[in-house]
């Protein structure tokens, strides 16, 4: 197995892009990308591309043909790969790629992850997101995918694993680390009172809850780590990469409170990075909803159990904090275009450790981490990625 | 739009709750496993349909305000995921409850319903949903 390094990366702005189709945003994430490596495009020899549900989105299959296509990357036959895993499809796309280049098959990868979502209206939208969990059993129910969440935050406030108060934090992080990132989706700063204000979604989720509703593409470029020097002087290595599933349907679990893939996933990255948590300095972590990010802290083993929320709350997942966590703004902030959610957290993470996060740099970061999750935890990625 | 066969298939599961039971290890399964995972292979031909208790109590709940549009009539309504009393869990519905008094550790009963239906020449959608248990 060759080690892999990260030689460029781009992203488009994120938010409801009514004049942009799905392929003018896929493809411009693709050749910012290569751009910022600074290759020509005909050394590309392999494509992933992260996309959840262009079937129902766009009405269009068969991406992985349509991006070869407009990326020009058809004309040298180049294979193009579409991967979905629910919500994890690009962080899960990402390892794909990363796997590629690793076993030899590939040299230069370009992973992308795309979403389309304002093409149908906003109740379609939140059909589709319910497809992510067990359609036959939960959505079909009519337990939709705020409300399993909804459920898991109810659970665990009645356990003590955080307050209704520490996870709308989560949402008020987001929105700050969001305010210093020019390509989100919401750049404003928002206080705990819009968060517990805001309309009903699900009890005790409310809008200020969740991640909206965006159009969004990111991708990147990968290449044997011996080969990276030659391309650029500012490239990442990805020191692992991991992914983990649990059951389909929520209600088949021991215990709701948390996310064991997570913790199986995060477990093996760092031992396979030869870290542990505390060596990790940013992290960009699925918080689909409030609730997700406040677990995904605590899986992570990022902040203990049961202390997640309070050191959100007062501050200590902010840049300057414990470990900056989404600096992007998170999918709250940033947006949460599907597919491209895991390659978009990848490209922050690069940008961190290149040093080019301009004002939500954080001083001096190593290690940075991205956790995507598809559903409701029933598959997660952890991907570790080390400054050179 | 489902198709009938879809629908029809699953009756077993939607409306009488039939579940699995492994006579390996004697865990059950709601919904119904052609294996059972802790068993594996030693499980293969040795699940049997299994009946889930009717009666349980609220594990956790929410009550849903943004809702698909086939359920926009009866929003908000309330979902629970219910322990049942032989330690499966289900997710469905609440229903003839006040919405007010819906909490962690209910006592409800599973209860056939119409869900939603796929429009006036549609199928309709038949299953559980939970009801407040009467004392």
């Amino acid at each position: 197995m060759r080690d892999v390094a990260i030689i460029g990366a781009g992203i488009t702005q994120f938010g409801e892009h009514w004049e942009r189709s799905f392929r003018d945003i896929g493809i411009e994430a693709g050749m910012k990308a290569i751009a910022d490596a600074d290759l020509s495009g005909s050394e590309v020899d392999g494509m992933f591309i992260g996309n959840m549900s262009s079937g129902r989105f766009i009405n269009q299959h068969h991406i992985g043909a349509l991006i070869a296509d407009y990326s020009g990357m058809a004309t040298n036959h180049v294979p193009a790969t579409r991967v979905e895993a629910g919500e994890a499809s690009g962080g899960i796309a990402f390892r794909q790629g990363v796997m590629a280049v690793a076993s030899g098959m590939h040299d230069i990868v370009v992973v992308g992850g795309a979403e389309k979502m304002t093409d149908v209206d906003d109740p379609t939208s939140n059909e589709i997101m319910d497809t992510t969990s067990d359609t036959q059993w939960e959505s079909s129910l009519g337990v939709t995918f705020a409300s399993l969440h909804a459920m898991i935050a109810k659970r665990s406030i009645h356990d003590g694993v955080f307050t209704r108060e520490e996870m709308a934090s989560m949402s008020v992080l987001d929105h700050a680390h969001g305010a210093l990132n020019p390509n989100a989706q919401f750049r404003k700063a928002i206080n705990l009172d819009t968060v517990l204000r805001s309309g009903p979604v699900a009890e005790p989720i409310g809008l200020f809850d969740c991640s909206p509703i965006s159009d969004g593409a990111a991708a990147v470029v990968l290449c044997p780590l011996e080969e990276a020097k030659k391309h650029t002087d500012s490239y990442v290595k990805v020191s692992a990469v991991t992914q983990a599933s649990d059951t389909l349907a929520l209600f088949q679990r021991e215990d709701i409170t948390r996310f064991c893939a997570t913790t199986a996933a995060a477990n093996k990255a760092y031992r396979l990075a030869g870290i542990s948590s505390s060596d990790i300095d940013v992290a960009e972590v699925h918080d689909n909803y409030t609730v997700s990010g406040i677990l995904a802290l605590q899986d992570l083993g990022l902040f203990e159990r049961g202390k997640a929320g309070k050191a959100v709350l007062e501050g200590q997942a902010n840049i300057g904090g414990k470990v900056a966590v989404n600096t992007s703004g998170g999918l709250k902030a940033r947006g949460h275009p599907i597919g491209a959610t895991g390659v978009a957290q990848i490209v922050e993470v690069v940008q961190q450790l290149r040093g080019a996060a301009d004002k939500r740099q954080v001083a001096g970061a190593r290690y940075g981490l991205a956790q995507n999750v598809g559903g409701t935890g029933s598959a997660v990625t952890v991907s570790i990625l080390e400054a050179i | 739009m489902v198709a009938v066969s879809r629908e029809w298939r699953e009756i077993p599961g939607r409306y009488n709750l039939v579940g699995s039971k492994c006579s390996v290890c004697g865990k059950i399964y709601f919904p119904t496993r052609s294996f059972c995972p802790a068993c594996r292979r030693a499980s293969i031909g040795k699940v049997e349909p299994y009946s889930v208790s009717r009666i349980g109590e609220v594990y956790t709940c929410s009550i849903v305000h943004d809702a698909p549009e086939c359920n926009n009539s009866i929003k908000p309504y309330a979902v629970a995921m219910v322990k049942m009393s032989d330690g499966v869990m289900i997710a469905g519905q609440l229903t003839n409850v006040d919405l007010g008094k819906v909490a962690i550790g209910m006592k409800v009963r599973a209860t056939l319903r119409k869900l939603d239906e796929d429009g006036p020449a549609g199928v309709i959608h038949y299953g559980y949903k939970f009801v407040p248990l009467e004392e």
